[in-house]
């Protein structure tokens, strides 16, 4: 039944620009759907191995960066007088040098956090984020810092002997991020339903036990780490190429806390939770602009966050289902690990 | 060497109000286990307390502290038993969301209230600095760096010479044995939020008149004083305050001897540094968290 409630909801998402035609919701809808790609990779590491990442924000700045900067071009000097220049290539390579330089900072982050658990990986990940951020900020000459990288091209797909198109229409960049969106909702739901799918919860139910049966806890933690900073590069990418400007604050906390409001209020753990908080939450400021002042709406935006974790603890997505499978098997209650059991399960 | 000096001076002011920062925020995680996003609203509440009763009301700006302190106490208090304790006993991640919720909320109405326009508190202090052989230092700062050493020393005194901060302590180190014991945790937990509260209300009180007042000024303190937990270690008052100078050592020696732009860096630096050798931080017995 999940399966087809998945279908129907892709489905129903393809069909958007075809009634809605006003531009500022279209617009909302994308970037919403960016950060939403986002917030599945925070998943990723949040939901199914434990670990919080509060700087997910840098893996998906350095997708935006990376492909901006791969796409733009650019002229640096080096220690030694010598100078590193860059011609243009196409988007495209962009977006794939954004995942593969995401995933190797995936990579050296986890390497460095998965030392330490908890309290402490958010903080390294938060600092991280701060380091990177700074980075962009102050090396002026590759990045403009505060000036930002402008005109940055949009993404061309190739079309094999029909020359190449450029998506430039919002209407070509929300199927785009939808493509691109169920292409990591898929990899995402493949790999927990795999080996190491099962290897990451058990680390994370049980470590001790998980260790004594043979998981390698490092290999796991890391691969995990990886594959979350690669989709997050992603997404940085093509929003780097969708808003075709970027500045060093698009590695603000806020952001990172935004993909964290959509995991944790939509269901860590559940594979369509970061999009149903994502939904929620991305377009809840859109739903209060017109009704409120600017402060006031996010005064509501924390009230709401505050509101759903008092009523739905475990998120929307696993309280409701919950809910759901309580009312029709009549039984007062089960036990919620079971439940999310069978929520992961029927995810795919 | 006069340089070198002088970058020690300010270093000993500013690590006096990061350290207010870092207990304040190491209670709390430490005891509550709390990853209380809430810290840096208190910093900027207590900034604007200073502002409201110095700039608004015209009152003395001695008597302006301790109110500080006390609204930082009193709004902790608050946000302690409306959104912590009926979630007690739920995940980390659900109670740091719900601070997460609360600091975009407080934040969003210190900005609705006052407006983004960055304000001042007019310090009563003599403009000329107080040079003492090649380093001057202004009155102010002065101020401020005894009025942190004030502040650290009541502190100590209150966790380690008070039947409170023996409860306090004993709730860290078991709950339910100290519950066992007959310490009201209910009324640790309270007494705890308020009292780091209070601590971090000091610390933007205390520099705000410095530097200038907005409604996201508590951003950074935050993470600063997250940096400071870590380097202490989770729950360790002695280790918050070296944690606190070494991390305000870094930014005076990384600002002027490397580039001004990256002395936000030192501390994350700092961080990641501390967390490849030392993962338990700097002076924290053998226990990991998490």
């Amino acid at each position: 039944m999940k399966a087809a409630i998945t279908v129907l909801a892709v489905a129903a998402l393809a069909t958007v620009p075809l009634w809605l035609r006003d531009p500022y919701l279209l617009n909302a809808l994308i970037t919403t759907g960016i950060f939403i790609i986002g917030a599945m990779s925070l998943n990723l590491l949040l939901g199914f191995t434990g670990q919080l990442s509060l700087g997910h924000i840098a893996f998906f700045g350095i997708g935006a960066y990376v492909s901006a900067l791969t796409s733009l071009g650019f002229d640096i000097g080096l220690p030694g007088g010598a100078r590193l220049v860059h011609e243009p290539w196409p988007p495209i390579v962009g977006l794939a040098l954004a995942i593969l330089v995401a995933g190797l900072c995936g990579y050296f982050v986890g390497l460095l956090s998965f030392r330490v658990r908890g309290a402490y990986f958010v903080i390294v990940t938060i600092s991280f984020a701060e380091v990177v951020r700074l980075v962009a900020l102050n090396w002026v000459e590759l990045t403009q810092g505060p000036l930002a990288l402008t005109n940055i091209p949009s993404i061309a797909l190739p079309l094999a002997g029909f020359g190449e198109l450029t998506l430039r229409t919002k209407l070509q960049n929300y199927y785009l991020v939808l493509v691109v969106g169920l292409v990591a909702y898929l990899l995402i739901a493949r790999l927990v339903h795999s080996h190491f799918g099962r290897a990451m919860r058990g680390l994370m139910e049980n470590e001790t036990l998980a260790v004594s049966v043979g998981i390698d806890v490092t290999k796991t933690l890391t691969l995990a780490a990886v594959i979350s900073a690669a989709i997050a590069g992603a997404a940085g990418s093509l929003y780097a190429h969708y808003i075709r400007i970027i500045d060093p604050e698009v590695f603000a906390f806020i952001n990172t806390v935004t993909m964290v409001i959509m995991v944790i209020s939509g269901g860590k753990g559940s594979l369509s939770g970061p999009g149903v908080g994502g939904l929620i939450f991305g377009l809840l400021p859109v739903a209060l602009r017109p009704i409120m002042a600017p402060e006031a709406q996010w005064i509501a935006y924390g009230g709401v966050l505050m509101a759903i974790l008092f009523v739905l603890p475990r998120g929307i997505v696993p309280s409701l289902a919950q809910r759901l499978v309580r009312r029709r098997s009549g039984a007062a209650a089960l036990a919620p690990v079971a439940l999310a059991e069978t929520g992961v399960k029927k995810g795919a | 060497m006069n340089e070198f000096l002088q970058h020690l001076v300010n270093m000993l002011v500013l690590g006096g109000t990061y350290a207010l920062l870092g207990i304040g925020l190491t209670l709390i995680f430490g005891i509550m286990n709390v990853v209380n996003f809430t810290h840096g609203v208190l910093y900027t509440f207590g900034a604007y307390v200073m502002f409201i009763v110095v700039q608004q009301l015209g009152l003395n700006f001695f008597l302006a502290l301790p109110v500080a302190v006390l609204a930082g106490w009193l709004l902790g208090a608050a946000i302690e038993l409306t959104l912590l304790r009926p979630l007690r006993g739920s995940d980390i991640d659900t109670t740091m969301l719900v601070m997460i919720g609360a600091w975009i909320a407080m934040q969003s109405g210190t900005l609705w209230i006052w407006g983004g326009v960055a304000k001042s508190v007019a310090a009563p202090f003599p403009e000329a600095p107080l040079v003492l052989g090649p380093v001057s230092v202004s009155w102010l700062r002065l101020f401020v760096l005894a009025a942190a050493a004030l502040l650290i020393l009541v502190t100590y005194l209150l966790i380690n010479r008070t039947s409170l901060g023996r409860a306090m302590r004993a709730t860290f180190q078991d709950q339910d044995t100290a519950s066992l014991m007959g310490v009201n945790v209910d009324l640790i937990y309270t007494s705890t939020f308020a009292i780091g509260s209070s601590l971090a209300a000091a610390a933007g009180a205390l520099l705000g008149p410095v530097y200038v007042i907005f409604p996201q000024m508590g951003d950074l303190a935050a993470v600063k004083a997250f940096a400071i937990v870590i380097l202490g270690g989770l729950g360790n008052i002695t280790g918050a305050v070296v944690g606190g100078f070494i991390l305000a050592l870094a930014e005076e020696l990384g600002a002027g001897y490397v580039s001004s732009g990256y002395r936000d860096a030192m501390g994350f630096l700092i961080i990641i540094a501390v967390l490849i050798f030392r993962p338990t931080g700097l002076f924290a017995r053998a226990e990991r968290v998490g």
